[in-house]
């Protein structure tokens, strides 16, 4: 029995890591060559952007995670992009297709500032 | 920039040591560790009392009206350290109704939900229908106004206020303005220097420390309307612990939170929600009690917890 379902549990896995390159696969067929696999992250902890200066290259998709236990957003101040309100846990995605700086802060604690650089 | 800025604090500060002595006395806070704060106005000059303590006493020397601070209820957060703030706002409203001088209204200083959502709103409501104070005034806190700008704030609390929510009234001789700004020097316009003066806002009027965005930029201005007044009382919310402070004759006071603490100035690496044991949660919660006495022209403001 309990070797029954190891082998359930492994076929399952490799069924999920197969579905998982196929996917992986066909979004790099349709992504900008530079940049396929590019994803980076900005954990928000402490009412800070972690990192503060981020860089990427160009088409990679930024994903903020807010880690406090008080609602944050991430907003361009030149008005790229604008999360909406990210309680504990929640995320938000942004795929940058143009070089530049990209400034941003929280609009409820504007205190709070970061930045994306894209290369 | 930021260094003649922090001159002026420092400046400011020292007017108050200077200046400040006697009245520091006078306005007295009696309970550090409360759930709302209890305003007595005598005279224009408010005076806290101690909720469950003192309330007796200062109601029997006959207080022309009194009303009752709320603050930070943030329906919806339900992270530790309290895991159930509809309760500790029953809680509050229960307190309130159970004083023996019965507030004529109650001043909630925003903050009212945690994520503006409209089930939030519901609940306040449905927990401050219990109130026994007919009239209840809401300034919005910026937990009010996160997903569509406040719409939703001013259509159920903000109706016949200005833009986002300024508004003013009179009880008996004392002017109370809402959410100060650019409108306020348009509004004690023709007022007698001698009219006492209450600004009740979120974010606190004067600035307690701008590394965590506690204080606001524009309050100099606002600050600079009521100078010419005799006895001008200013209570905010916005950073869930007392503080209190008397310049001249501006005296700041800002109230506890109903739904959770946050930490002093500067003693955590942010400020965010400060986790107290169980046991301890409704010390650090409180509402404020303000009593004005015209006879001896005297507001006193009485912060008093929870747990009390």
């Amino acid at each position: 029995m309990k070797g029954k379902n190891v082998w359930v549990a492994s076929f399952a896995a490799v069924v999920m890591i197969a579905i998982v390159l196929l996917l992986a696969g066909s979004s790099s067929v349709t992504a900008n060559d530079q940049s396929s696999a590019a994803t980076s992250e900005v954990k928000i902890d402490n009412f800070s952007f972690g990192p503060q200066t981020l860089t990427v290259p160009v088409g990679a998709t930024v994903t903020w995670t807010n880690r406090d236990d008080i609602p944050h957003t991430s907003v361009s101040t030149d008005g790229v992009f604008k999360s909406k309100v990210m309680d504990t846990n929640e995320t938000f995605s942004y795929t940058f297709a143009k070089a530049g700086t990209y400034p941003y802060y929280c609009s409820i604690h504007p205190k709070m500032t970061g930045q994306v650089v894209v290369k | 920039m930021p260094d003649k800025k922090q001159d002026l604090i420092d400046q400011k500060l020292q007017d108050l040591n200077n200046d400040g002595v006697d009245r520091r006395g006078f306005l007295k806070c009696m309970a550090w560790a409360g759930t709302g704060l209890v305003w007595t106005m005598s005279g224009g000059i408010p005076v806290s009392r101690a909720f469950a303590k003192t309330a007796d006493r200062s109601a029997g020397k006959g207080g022309d009206f009194s009303f009752v601070q709320i603050s930070d209820s943030h329906i919806g957060f339900n992270k530790p350290a309290n895991p159930d703030v509809t309760a500790t706002l029953q809680t509050a409203i229960n307190k309130i109704n159970a004083m023996s001088h019965k507030p004529d209204f109650i001043i909630h200083t925003g903050d009212l939900s945690q994520l503006s959502k409209p089930g939030e709103f519901d609940t306040l409501d449905q927990v401050l229908k219990g109130a026994s104070a007919r009239q209840i005034y809401f300034v919005p806190g910026e937990h009010d106004m996160l997903s569509d700008n406040g719409e939703q704030y001013l259509q159920r609390y903000g109706k016949g206020t200005k833009g986002t929510g300024w508004y003013s009234f009179d009880q008996k001789g004392v002017h109370f303005a809402g959410l100060v700004k650019e409108w306020l020097e348009d509004d004690l316009k023709g007022r007698s220097a001698s009219t006492p003066i209450v600004l009740f806002a979120h974010i606190p009027l004067w600035t307690i420390y701008p590394e965590w965005g506690w204080g606001t930029d524009d309050s100099e201005q606002a600050l600079s309307y009521v100078k010419r007044f005799g006895s001008v009382t200013v209570l905010n919310g916005h950073i869930h612990q007392i503080m209190q402070k008397i310049e001249g004759k501006v005296s700041f006071h800002t109230a506890m939170s109903t739904a959770f603490p946050q930490p002093a100035p500067g003693t955590a690496p942010s400020a965010g929600p400060m986790k107290v044991p169980a046991d301890q949660l409704q010390q650090v919660l409180g509402i404020t009690d303000v009593n004005y006495v015209v006879s001896g022209r005297s507001l006193a403001i009485v912060d008093s917890p929870l747990g009390a």
